[in-house]
């Protein structure tokens, strides 16, 4: 497959030979589009070239260039390492056209772009704010952005030492001194007009039905953003017309923090206890694709004992995370809280290794570059052992006996929020959600990382495409993750744990990088990139749980509200992932 | 796992499920009976509830029973110093800058001690302040201490009234080594013999110089 994309990419230069000229920077990789001829572009790309899975959209602001940069990772569905596309526009207007007519799976994305970033995506459909309130001043991304309580460009802030005497954010920046409003904005007579954009965007509100000539009223009922089938603060304004959904916007980001710009202020090592932070489930996956990607920067690679140690705690952690997940669905389906206590009994047991290894339940911050924090301590691997080799299996067949054969679960699951291969790879869904709709794609084999090409397991598919499969591919994966599991336990190696010397100040050369893992949400990625700082000037992440819900909205359509519920509950979200 | 069966078993399949919770629920008096007067509030009876042959209901009954943290178990920072004899107390910590430069939330403030007379920087901290309000519990600090001055505790139970007194000072923050040595043993141990090492390659380099 590899093969194929050298011989592919060698041509592309001369397929578009006008239009189309390699990044000439030092340590980047692929192309630079100009910007008005992108759409045509993309479309001979997915058509006729086969690049039909737009994986990741972002910015990057080049202030001292006067540059903004649009970048695109598109692969193949069939496998293979990404393609990168840039485009770059003008800083001061940028505006750029939108992919959403070649890739609906860019909707969110661009969303998110517009917001963070600035960049005008022309033909989008609904280019509102996606993370921050409709009502934000500026585009917090940018490089010239500051926030409240703004200390330094980047950390080690230097009045922390050697003349660090104490002084809190509130007594540095009291409340009132650092609020900046619009002009002309009057925060006393301001009166909120919540989500007219956003319903707005939901369309007329009546429906008349073409033989009785009845009208009918159609309500919007908006589920969350304080509700328990949320998963957290994240809201669904669903229009109605009876039980029936006829359109539905989610509205995200109640949690946002902008992950990414205090990554950027963030050191390179300094960022790893944050990225723990964005699916707290499942930590040691997220340190996993930010360390593959700052490696792949540096240039070093772990040792063996390493990336075994690495593997087994990323399957850990998917079993974990599809634990819980079959637990909380069975949740929405009103099997209220004995089969997710059943779930979660294993994933304490697991949890318990987690905390003797890395020191944290959830927040684990175990890896490092080149390597992970520390080895096993006694008595775990014998810990590992027994859940792998006795207790995980024997327990995975008591859930599957539990619930997989339950009627009222196959008939509330079954035919429920379907989607359709071709609509999950255009809609850009990764992971359980995309394999559940019947396309065999895990990056564990269609682009192999660290040493998952060394072990024998297969990748779960199953082909309805809905919920029910959706819950059925987890259970399929998790058996798959013991099967690797029990391959680690038998061939890891003794050894050191880390390439080189600990270093708090990893120096990581310029370029950049984006380091992938089949995290068990789907693919997670990282986008780094380094000017020789000790901070990366750009780190955005491709965050799974995001982008699958930008197909919500088609599942949903025609389903009853209270299915609406369980679709969400099937793709799996975390609002710490989807928000930032 | 188990193959779909046709979807109309008419109830077979919840009686079955129900069946696999009913026979939980039963496990835990079985267990009780088999456990008598060991399963709760006993070191064993919590060690069973967290091991991998345990049936039948596992909750930890919090605050009457207590999970034994593992010895990498890292929570807030602390100070290692040494008692003297007379005494007094010294910390090890050079106030060298690592860790308030390794700390990704940026909660450690160290303001250096200067010689009173000359002017110039003495290794050894003036103040010492951990927001613990910020700390984010990574353990940066103490991963890369090269002192072994900074460690991550175990004590968890830091609830208070006041959230200004979640500003540890040098004092508040002070442990002694025997602590330390308590609650991690091994990493102790290890660091021990660490420096046993290098000490005797010092003399011996030494001798042989």
């Amino acid at each position: 497959m590899s093969n194929q994309n050298i011989v592919l990419e060698s041509d592309l230069i001369h397929i578009f030979p006008d239009i189309l000229s390699r990044d000439e920077r030092a340590s980047y990789e692929g192309y630079i589009i100009k910007a008005d001829q992108l759409l045509p572009f993309m479309q001979k790309l997915r058509d006729d070239l086969g690049f039909d899975y737009l994986s990741s959209v972002t910015g990057v602001d080049y202030l001292p260039e006067g540059k903004m940069e649009v970048a695109y990772h598109i692969r193949k569905s069939t496998g293979g390492s990404p393609l990168v596309i840039k485009a770059q526009v003008d800083r001061e207007t940028p505006v750029i056209s939108s992919l959403v007519p070649i890739y609906p799976g860019a909707d969110f994305q661009e969303r998110e772009a517009w917001d963070l970033l600035g960049i005008k995506f022309e033909g989008h459909p609904d280019l509102r704010r996606i993370l921050t309130w409709e009502g934000f001043a500026g585009h917090p991304l940018r490089k010239d952005w500051k926030e409240a309580y703004f200390e330094e460009e980047g950390k080690p802030f230097k009045s922390r030492w050697p003349a660090g005497y104490y002084k809190s954010a509130e007594q540095k920046n009291p409340f009132g001194t650092n609020v900046d409003y619009p002009a002309g904005f009057d925060p006393e007579s301001w009166v909120p007009e919540p989500g007219v954009a956003l319903y707005a965007g939901l369309g007329k509100m009546t429906r008349k039905d073409e033989t009785t000539g009845i009208g009918t009223e159609q309500v919007i009922v908006n589920l969350g953003p304080q509700h328990p089938s949320t998963h957290g603060v994240f809201r669904m304004a669903a229009k109605l017309d009876g039980e029936t959904v006829v359109g539905l916007k989610p509205v995200m980001g109640y949690l946002h923090r902008n992950h990414e710009k205090i990554g950027e202020r963030n050191t390179f090592l300094g960022n790893m206890p944050y990225t723990d932070r964005l699916d707290y489930f499942n930590s040691m996956s997220n340190n996993f694709g930010y360390a593959l990607a700052v490696e792949k920067l540096m240039g070093i690679m772990p040792p063996e004992r390493a990336e075994y140690l690495r593997v087994m705690m990323a399957e850990l952690t998917r079993i974990i995370n599809h634990l819980s997940l079959l637990g909380f669905l069975l949740n929405d389906l009103g099997a209220y809280f004995t089969p997710i206590m059943y779930a979660f009994e294993e994933r304490e047991l697991i949890l318990d290794i987690f905390e003797a290894v890395a020191g944290s339940r959830m927040m684990c911050n175990y890896f490092r570059f080149g390597g992970v924090a520390r080895d096993l301590p006694e008595g775990v691997m014998e810990k590992v052992k027994n859940l792998v080799l006795d207790r995980l299996p024997r327990k995975f067949d008591d859930l599957d006996l539990y619930i997989t054969n339950n009627e009222i679960v196959r008939h509330r699951a079954e035919g429920v929020g379907v989607m359709t291969p071709e609509e999950a790879i255009a809609y850009s869904t990764s992971g359980p959600v995309l394999r559940a709709s019947g396309v065999p794609y895990d990056l564990r084999r269609a682009q192999p990382y660290s040493i998952y090409n060394r072990f024998d397991f297969d990748v779960a598919v199953r082909y309805h495409g809905d919920v029910y499969d959706r819950y059925l591919i987890r259970l399929d994966e998790m058996y798959q993750s013991l099967k690797i599991l029990q391959q680690v336990i038998k061939d890891i190696p003794e050894g050191p744990i880390q390439e080189g010397k600990p270093q708090y100040q990893v120096r990581v050369p310029p370029g950049e990088s984006y380091g992938c893992v089949e995290a068990p949400k789907g693919e997670l990625g990282f986008y780094v990139i380094s000017n020789g700082k000790p901070n990366p000037w750009r780190y955005h992440v491709r965050a799974p749980s995001f982008i699958n819900l930008t197909p919500l909205e088609t599942m949903c359509i025609g389903n009853k509200v209270a299915d609406a519920v369980v679709i969400l509950g099937s793709i799996d979200i975390v609002l710490g992932e989807v928000d930032r | 796992m188990s193959e779909q069966k046709n979807a109309y078993m008419y109830g077979i399949g919840v009686l079955k499920g129900l069946g696999l919770a009913f026979k939980h629920f039963l496990l835990t008096y079985v267990d009780d009976i088999k456990r008598w007067g060991k399963r709760y509030k006993t070191p064993e009876g919590i060690a069973y509830r967290s091991s991998k042959d345990v049936s039948g209901i596992f909750t930890v009954q919090y605050p009457e029973e207590k999970l034994p943290v593992p010895e990498e178990f890292r929570y807030v920072p602390f100070l290692l110093y040494e008692g003297k004899e007379d005494g007094s107390i010294e910390y090890r910590c050079t106030s060298c800058g690592i860790c308030p430069k390794v700390c990704p939330p940026q909660c450690i403030w160290i303001v250096r001690a200067s010689d009173p007379n000359t002017g110039r920087p003495i290794p050894d901290p003036a103040e010492f302040y951990i927001d613990i309000d910020i700390c984010m519990n990574c353990g940066f600090c103490a991963e890369y201490c090269p002192f072994d001055a900074i460690k991550m505790d175990h004590d968890y139970e830091l609830a208070s009234y006041n959230r200004k007194s979640n500003v540890y000072d040098k004092a508040r923050l002070g442990k002694p080594v025997s602590y330390y040595a308590s609650v991690r043993p091994i990493n102790y141990e290890r660091e021990e013999a660490a420096k046993r090492e290098a000490e005797a390659q010092k003399v011996a380099r030494r001798s042989h110089a």
